[in-house]
């Protein structure tokens, strides 16, 4: 099949610019709107429930899960569908255990709740450390992507497309704030979701409308083997500690957590989890016809021959649909995608940076309202050019692993801490310290003498440890940990708190 | 009026907190149940879900979608629950607490 993948064509350009210039455009009417702390980082708690449904939505649902699982299942067949349903499983959980919690007690950023009742300088520094480290392993991931894919769909080189990144992403955040940033996550949830929607459609339209006659096509044309699970899944332990990672890891990105302080209150926090659940989970279930119909409709030597982790299977899927004109939406949705989710991760990182570290720790929060604004957009420009940087200096590496690693380090570092100081009376200073870089320090540990790192990207033999995702070693460790620890001593002023804590947590009484 | 430590020490608010997380922990052991069920199910016998169930599609197909409409649909029990009689409940609560 002949493709100008690869080559800018007039509508994968014409449609770049436009999704551009509307985004710059909200980004210019937002930056109106943003002139206080609260404004910039929690879009001054106006974002209706809906809105930050679809705000969550785009903020999860990154290029990696679009062109990375439509590729999966078009190359590797059902086990793509196997990892596609991890993805959406964090979200219940997250509302069931610290939805309302977080929103009541904190008001920027996760290391608020952890810190509401403990000693401010230790819990704020090592919550930024979890917070920051997952931040950037995540940015790291989506950068490398980014210069990749944009470097396959448009034929720009790797750096250029990386600053093109860095520059648009850090206009929004820098100028817009949150406000911006959720109205960017908006228009590029409805653009990824209406796209994906329109590839389905065009695959079932193929198939007489009958799902089962797409998969009748794959196992003539790839083998019924492409239906059945295949070697993803083997070991129970692995996969039930990938499945812990993928479900908790949610818990403690602070990018996704962020979002909970932009709406007014617990319940519009739980319908907007509703309204995302819904968004990813029809994402989910519907991705995998995208790559099983790509396997048919392009091949699968087409595919890897464009790029050996499939990424492209969506894109050419395009092509094979609806033409260079298709191809070329479906770009330039691929491309807002990672600027979105890019945005996303610097706003968190800055506000780590900003509020955790400045505001809580230098100055100890007495900081005026100016000075919180303008080290917030100082935090920014340094956070944005990190990840330019970051970009660059790991091009051309396997990254994969990191997406593994910021969850495994998320449900790890972040979500042991937050879940125990919401629940735990005699939760520590101390405890919140050990749990925190436990958690934290072992991820990243097991994780580089696993297969993953190890033998795929060390090329060593045999690992070390056994496990592909650390998770169930690590963030039982950060809990027992943080438990332990406590236990050793007592800490009666967080104690005498821990009355208005619960009060806050429960009823709301207090809260932001 | 009451104040914070005659709040936390009433029936009522035990009653409340103690409800919420009886909720929070049934609705999470059905999230693992479905879950860990469906990947353990994998790991432990893959012919199960290889089976086919029409002419070509296998069990593992709808299954797999089951575990995402399961998980919404238990996402969705927890906000109606908890935005109609739960939060009656909190406001009621708070309305007696002084700030």
């Amino acid at each position: 099949m002949q493709t100008t993948l690869g080559t800018p064509t007039a509508s994968a350009i014409a449609f770049f610019f436009l999704i551009v210039a509307l985004t710059l455009a909200i980004t210019w009417w937002a930056a109106k709107r943003t002139r206080s702390t609260r404004e910039f980082y929690a879009a001054g708690r106006s974002v209706s429930a809906f809105q930050n449904g679809l705000a969550l939505s785009g903020d999860y649902m990154s290029a990696a899960s679009f062109l990375g699982i439509a590729g999966l299942v078009a190359l590797k067949g059902y086990d793509g569908m196997i990892y596609a349903t991890g993805w959406l499983v964090g979200w219940p959980a997250l509302m069931f255990l610290i939805a309302e919690p977080l929103r009541n007690l904190g008001k920027y950023t996760f290391a608020d709740v952890v810190a509401f009742r403990l000693r401010q300088t230790p819990v704020r520094i090592s919550s930024a450390v979890g917070g920051i480290l997952t931040v950037l392993l995540y940015t790291i991931a989506q950068m490398v992507g980014a210069g990749n894919l944009i470097k396959l769909m448009f034929g720009i080189p790797y750096e250029a497309a990386e600053i093109v990144v860095g520059a648009v992403m850090l206009a929004y955040v820098l100028f817009g704030g949150m406000i911006a940033t959720t109205w960017v996550q908006i228009v590029k949830a409805v653009l990824l979701l209406v796209g994906v929607s329109l590839l389905t459609l065009l695959v079932l339209a193929r198939f007489g409308w009958n799902p089962g006659d797409l998969y009748a096509a794959v196992s003539t044309q790839l083998g019924q083997e492409a239906l059945e699970p295949g070697g993803l899944v083997t070991s129970p332990v692995d996969a039930v500690s990938l499945g812990l990672a993928l479900m908790f890891g949610l818990l403690g990105l602070p990018h996704i957590l962020m979002r909970f302080y932009t709406v007014p209150d617990a319940r519009a926090a739980r319908k907007s989890v509703l309204y995302a659940t819904g968004f990813i989970g029809y994402f989910y279930i519907i991705i995998p016809i995208v790559g099983f119909g790509a396997s048919v409709l392009v091949g699968r030597d087409v595919i890897s021959g464009i790029d050996k982790g499939g990424n492209m299977a969506a894109p050419l899927l395009a092509e094979a649909l609806g033409g260079t004109f298709f191809l070329g939406f479906i770009a330039a949705v691929a491309f807002a995608t990672i600027l979105a989710v890019v945005a996303g991760l610097t706003l968190a990182g800055a506000s780590a940076l900003s509020h955790d570290i400045y505001v809580s720790v230098v100055k100890h929060g007495q900081a005026t309202e100016q000075e919180q604004v303008r080290v917030a957009k100082a935090s920014t420009v340094v956070f944005g050019i990190l990840a330019v940087l970051l970009g660059v200096l790991f091009k051309g590496q396997n990254v994969a692993f990191m997406v593994g690693l910021a969850f495994a380090i998320a449900c790890s570092a972040n979500f042991p801490a937050l879940l125990l100081s919401i629940v735990w009376k005699r939760f520590t200073t101390a405890g919140a310290v050990a749990s925190i870089l436990t958690g934290a320090f072992l991820s990243v540990f097991l994780i580089v003498i696993s297969p993953t790192v190890w033998v795929d990207v060390l090329g060593k033999e045999t690992a070390l440890f056994p496990l592909k995702n650390p998770a169930i070693v690590s963030m039982t460790a950060a809990f027992l940990v943080g438990f332990l620890v406590s236990l050793l001593g007592r800490e009666p002023r967080a104690e005498a708190m821990f009355e208005d804590e619960k009060l806050r947590t429960y009823l709301g009484v207090g809260a932001e | 009026m009451k104040s914070t430590h005659e709040m936390l020490l009433s029936q009522e608010f035990r009653t409340l907190v103690r409800r919420k997380w009886t909720v929070s922990v049934i609705l999470t052991l059905c999230l693992f149940v479905v879950y860990y069920g469906f990947i353990l199910l994998i790991a432990v016998d893959k012919t199960f879900l290889a089976r086919k169930i029409g002419a070509f599609t296998t069990l593992g197909i709808p299954l797999g979608v089951a575990v995402i409409v399961l998980s919404w649909v238990l996402t969705a029990l927890y906000v109606l629950w908890a935005n109609s009689s739960h939060d009656a409940a909190v406001k009621h609560l708070a309305e007696q607490v002084k700030e």
